[in-house]
């Protein structure tokens, strides 16, 4: 693909995050989508391509009331909104459709019309890892990371250290959950939950939404806000079962998606200035930064913990606070993309100044799928 | 009311001779006819090459902890936390999910890289689980 083809000119999240009891989940696709449409200036009947995950394409256009020449109903986890981004570019490059509208809720803390997940018992995951024991990403997602520490030599403190940072980011964040400053000492006596990794290594379970609104780069001019251009993108997929991957000492869909979209962004990591990696679980933005290139996956740990990553240092990462502290419906890569729009908007409420080019890095489905944007400001 | 049960697989025509073989106290795994490939979770052709002339045996059943969690909360039907939910390295070459009996489920008794060998565990008349224990000598 091109870069900065196509841009971002609409981005919203849900009016409320957090707890919302009285909206159902297809409710907060809604409004997440017409608090975009209003940031963007559009009409609904301007939308002529839709994306969306979970929910279906035709259940969200309905509901809605639009009728698209175009759909992706991709679903790989938590970062299908960054596949969605990444689709939604070409088909606008290729001429089929002119605005698309990418929508994400989730009903995650407070259940409300959200579907069941099951896993049936035919399935390979149903024969293979449900009798084990696992029971919902907790008891999956942190399998690798003892494998992962022992070949790097990463330590329990400097994965405790990824939420410490990250909630000083939150701090800045007057929509982020969790706001409190913590020690490493709290991350290390927070209630166990799925050993090595406790309470607050562990992402939050709330309500909310996001959607974004992408058009072409020469129509994006003549939007209200800042356009923020698509200026690289990657996708990947592994396997559904964790215990399948081919290593855990990094992963291939990150090491597939990550490079792909610094590739096509023609970018080095040098000229990275605000870095997003989703965050269900303390262990991922240390795969993150050695999976897309960072650094070597010794050095992860030690460079988050040192404070690199922190307010004012020399790689923002996860400057909203993260699935970690910000906010985590279940499908988190939305909120990344929201904040790294923010980011090159120059409005995120930590903004990291003159910002040019942002990278979000999402995975999903544990370490089943993984994409990455990047997006810059200046075209 | 019953208790909620722990998960129950439900063989495929395609993983059948998996359950059967656990069920007479074999670990059978798949072997490439053409390339060698040994391969897991059961499937007619391999993964590795895509031939469909695939061979079905019997494994050693011995391997090592590749990686774990003990999980204390939410606990799945049917356990009692903490447990840990282990991926083991058969000396074959593929990885699989598992449960380690035994040993305590604590971080000092599950060290990485233990040797460990298989067992086999009734769920009912139809399903035996694979399950591993510490190697003995």
């Amino acid at each position: 693909m091109r870069r900065n083809q196509v841009a971002v000119v609409g981005a919203a999240e849900t009016t409320e995050l957090g707890v919302i009891p009285n909206a159902s989940q297809l409710q907060l696709h809604a409004d997440a989508a017409l608090n975009a449409i209003a940031d963007a200036g559009l009409r609904l009947s301007d939308i002529d391509g839709f994306a969306t995950a979970v929910e279906t394409p035709q259940q969200v256009c309905h509901y809605l009331g639009i009728k698209p020449t175009w759909v992706d109903g991709t679903s790989v986890g938590g970062c299908s909104f960054m596949l969605h981004v990444r689709h939604a570019a070409a088909a606008i490059e290729a001429g089929l459709c002119k605005t698309v509208l990418i929508t994400h809720a989730e009903s995650g803390k407070s259940m409300i019309g959200k579907l069941p997940r099951s896993t049936p018992a035919d399935s390979l995951n149903g024969q293979f890892e449900a009798p084990y024991g696992v029971y919902g990403p907790p008891s999956m997602f942190p399998i690798p990371v003892l494998r992962f520490m022992k070949t790097y030599g990463i330590t329990h403190e400097q994965l405790a250290s990824v939420a410490v940072v990250q909630r000083e980011w939150a701090a800045k964040n007057p929509r982020a959950m969790m706001k409190d400053p913590i020690t490493v000492a709290d991350v290390l006596n927070s209630r166990m939950i799925a050993y090595p990794f406790r309470l607050l290594q562990c992402c939050l379970v709330t309500d909310g939404g996001g959607a974004l609104i992408l058009t072409s780069a020469d129509r994006a001019r003549d939007f209200p806000r800042k356009p923020v251009y698509i200026m690289g993108t990657g996708e990947s997929v592994e396997t559904p079962m964790v215990s399948q991957m081919e290593t855990f000492n990094s992963s291939r869909a990150f090491k597939t998606a990550g490079p792909l979209a610094f590739k096509e962004a023609g970018i080095a990591h040098k000229d990275v200035d605000h870095l997003m990696i989703y965050d269900a679980f303390a262990h991922l933005p240390l795969f993150g930064l050695g999976d897309l290139g960072f650094m070597s996956y010794e050095e992860t740990g030690k460079f988050i913990a040192d404070g690199n990553t922190r307010p004012g240092a020399k790689l923002p990462l996860n400057t909203n606070g993260g699935g970690l502290s910000y906010m985590h419906s279940g499908m988190y890569g939305m909120y990344a993309l929201q904040e790294s729009v923010r980011q090159m908007r120059g409005i995120a409420p930590a903004q990291v100044p003159n910002a040019k080019i942002s990278v979000c890095h999402g995975v999903g489905g544990m370490f089943a799928a993984s994409g990455t944007i990047v997006f810059t400001n200046e075209r | 009311m019953a208790e909620p049960q722990r998960a129950r697989p439900k063989p495929t025509p395609e993983t059948q001779h998996f359950w059967d073989g656990t069920k007479a106290g074999e670990l059978r795994l798949q072997r490439c006819d053409a390339c060698a490939h040994v391969y897991f979770p059961p499937r007619p052709f391999c993964p590795s090459c895509a031939s469909r002339k695939v061979s079905i045996f019997k494994a050693s059943g011995k391997g090592f902890l590749y990686s774990y969690v003990i999980n204390h909360r939410p606990a799945a039907p049917g356990f009692t936390p903490p447990y840990a939910i282990a991926v083991v390295e058969l000396d074959e070459g593929p990885r699989m999910m598992s449960n380690i009996i035994d040993c305590p489920q604590t971080p000092e008794a599950l060290e990485l890289d233990m040797k460990l060998e298989v067992a086999f565990e009734a769920l009912d008349d139809k399903i035996t689980l694979p399950v591993f224990r510490p190697a003995k000598g």
